[in-house]
């Protein structure tokens, strides 16, 4: 079993590593893994619901709700720093993931997945209707903080804005496992086999279900943060239902059970959908559609999954050799 | 001695079934109660009742001189109420040992999200908890992959494994061979014992009642009809014939 974690370890450092490498060798590349990585951080968060058995509907509104503030603040400062914006997305988020939260998770499954919509809906009119704020439907132009007080060129901009988020990933993708291993986060998918137990352990399920819905919308508000600072714009579109169902989709199509499988699903995501787009503009969605029919028809534990059997597999037939 | 428990005058009905009618009962510390009585006596809904699942129309509960009439079900349990279910409540993705990991973190509220479930120092008293009642061989087995017998002693040592003072248990041993119930009653009479937890069981078996029981309630249509030793209760011929059925 160790022999196994050594090896996953490894093969995420020889990714990361990869990953890392990709633009010093192929440039254009830069843009696409910053947003992937963003993206991978943002779905990290439905992932976390999935363990208590929740699928949200409305998770973009985290995205969004990260991306904007991050802006305004952005804005009022005439910049501001790159430190000060992430942190003032990610803390907004937390404080609308607390509150939407207290009310989400009194209810469960399609309840729990249409509330979530449903708020989701409201601030995306929100974003679109209070034109004189928000910019409408056209978005807002998002300022390029400076790092530390010192401006920055955009491509160095992007270089660093690319270093970080991997380091990110990675940072908040190993603190998130820990997370899933700890009591707390063994309550959460005891939440989803057995409620009545949990409650006479002692333990609120509610609160177990609230902290992990707070823990997803700081994850969801950091992709956003990224991904604004990325397109340098700003749109109600990003906190759109149909950006909160892609969420979903890349968590099952990397492996909902697994931290990795949510980086994994949001690299293979983005690369399909980018040469999707770029060799087959017009049907680039049936192309997505057909991989995620082929995905829970034949790898229903996602592309992680995928990998795990394999290992597995050359594992048992190393050992059964003489 | 002060009751550990105290139900008073506890009433609820459902609809035209009356299942708490008036209920009276005292629990002393360190005593073995048997709960018998017919189906539909409200046996079950008196440990709904006591554990703050159902809330009663009237009445009060006190434990240890505290009312907790209508508090919620962690916070009696808290309290040190614990509950074995009649259909086992467990985690059915964890690993046994697991579910007995969460309920040890539940009680010392180990609620720290960096320190992995696993390095709880708990784990050896949760899995010796598990050799006492027998299943310790399983610790390493999903519960849904288990025999219903097996679940049942599990959920009971989940009860256990929160440390608690009074122990409700409904039916701890159906579901389990026959040839197992007294060697697992005596394996679980034996661990009460060495924590010092008072205990309340409903039976169907007598044998076990007369064996394992201090004292005996008998309910009947949302009443205790009658409490004593096993001994005078199982001679008495209104239960013999209502009860028994002999």
């Amino acid at each position: 079993m160790t022999q196994l974690s050594w090896l996953h370890r490894t093969v995420i450092l020889a990714l990361a590593l990869g990953v890392a490498v990709m633009p010093t060798l192929y440039p254009w590349s830069q843009v696409l893994l910053t947003l992937a990585l963003a993206k991978g951080l943002a779905v990290l968060g439905v992932v976390v619901l999935l363990q208590a058995g929740q699928v949200s509907f409305g998770h973009a509104m985290f995205v969004a709700i990260g991306a904007y503030s991050a802006t305004f603040l952005g804005r009022a400062l005439g910049g501001g720093d790159l430190v000060v914006v992430l942190l003032g997305g990610v803390l907004t988020s937390v404080a609308f993931g607390l509150v939407i939260g207290v009310f989400v998770v009194r209810y469960r499954y399609i309840f729990f997945g249409m509330l979530n919509l449903a708020f989701s809906m409201v601030l995306f009119s929100l974003l679109e209707k209070f034109f004189h704020i928000t910019g409408g439907s056209d978005g807002l132009r998002v300022l390029r903080p400076t790092l530390f007080g010192q401006s920055l060129d955009r491509a160095t901009f992007e270089g660093i804005l690319f270093y970080l988020t991997l380091a990110l990933a990675l940072g908040l993708g190993w603190l998130v496992h820990r997370y899933l291993q700890s009591p707390l986060g063994q309550a959460l998918s005891a939440v989803k086999s057995n409620e009545t137990r949990l409650e006479y352990l002692g333990v609120s399920a509610r609160h177990v279900l609230l902290v992990g819905y707070v823990v997803s919308a700081a994850l969801c508000g950091l992709g956003g943060v990224i991904i604004g600072l990325v397109q340098g714009l700003v749109t109600p579109e990003l906190g759109y239902w149909v950006r909160s169902g892609e969420l979903v989709f890349i968590a099952i199509l990397g492996g909902a059970s697994n931290v990795t499988g949510a980086f994994a699903g949001a690299l293979v995501f983005e690369v399909v959908r980018t040469y999707a787009a770029a060799f087959a503009a017009n049907i680039w969605q049936m192309i997505l559609g057909g991989v995620l029919l082929l995905i829970v028809l034949f790898a229903p534990g996602g592309l992680i999954a995928l990998y795990g059997n394999s290992v597995k597999k050359l594992f048992a037939r190393t050992r059964t050799e003489p | 001695m002060s009751p550990l428990l105290r139900v008073e005058d506890v009433h609820i009905r459902f609809g035209g079934v009356v299942a708490a009618d008036g209920v009276y009962l005292d629990l002393e510390p360190g005593e073995s109660l048997a709960i018998i009585g017919p189906n539909g006596a409200g046996k079950t809904t008196f440990l709904n009742i006591c554990t703050g699942y159902l809330k009663p129309t009237a009445g009060r509960v006190l434990f240890e001189g505290n009312d907790i009439t209508g508090q919620p079900p962690r916070a009696i349990v808290r309290l040190g109420i614990a509950r074995a279910f009649q259909i086992p409540q467990l985690f059915l993705e964890h690993s046994v040992l697991d579910n007995m990991l969460i309920a040890a973190a539940a009680r010392t509220r180990a609620w720290n999200p960096f320190r992995a479930m696993v390095a709880l120092p708990e784990r050896a008293e949760m899995i010796g908890l598990l050799r006492q009642l027998g299943v310790a061989d399983t610790a390493e087995q999903r519960v849904d992959g288990l025999p219903e017998g097996v679940r049942k002693l599990v959920d009971v040592a989940l009860a256990l494994a929160l440390k608690p003072r009074l122990l409700l248990l409904d039916e701890p041993t159906s579901g389990v061979s026959s040839s197992e119930k007294f060697q697992i009653m005596d394996a679980l009479v034996q661990a009460l014992k060495n924590q010092a937890v008072t205990s309340v069981f409903v039976e169907h078996d007598m044998e076990m009642v007369s064996r394992y029981a201090h004292r005996v309630a008998v309910w009947n249509g949302g009443r205790v009809q009658m409490v004593g030793t096993p001994a005078d209760v199982l001679a008495d011929a209104d239960v013999r014939r209502d009860v028994v059925g002999i």
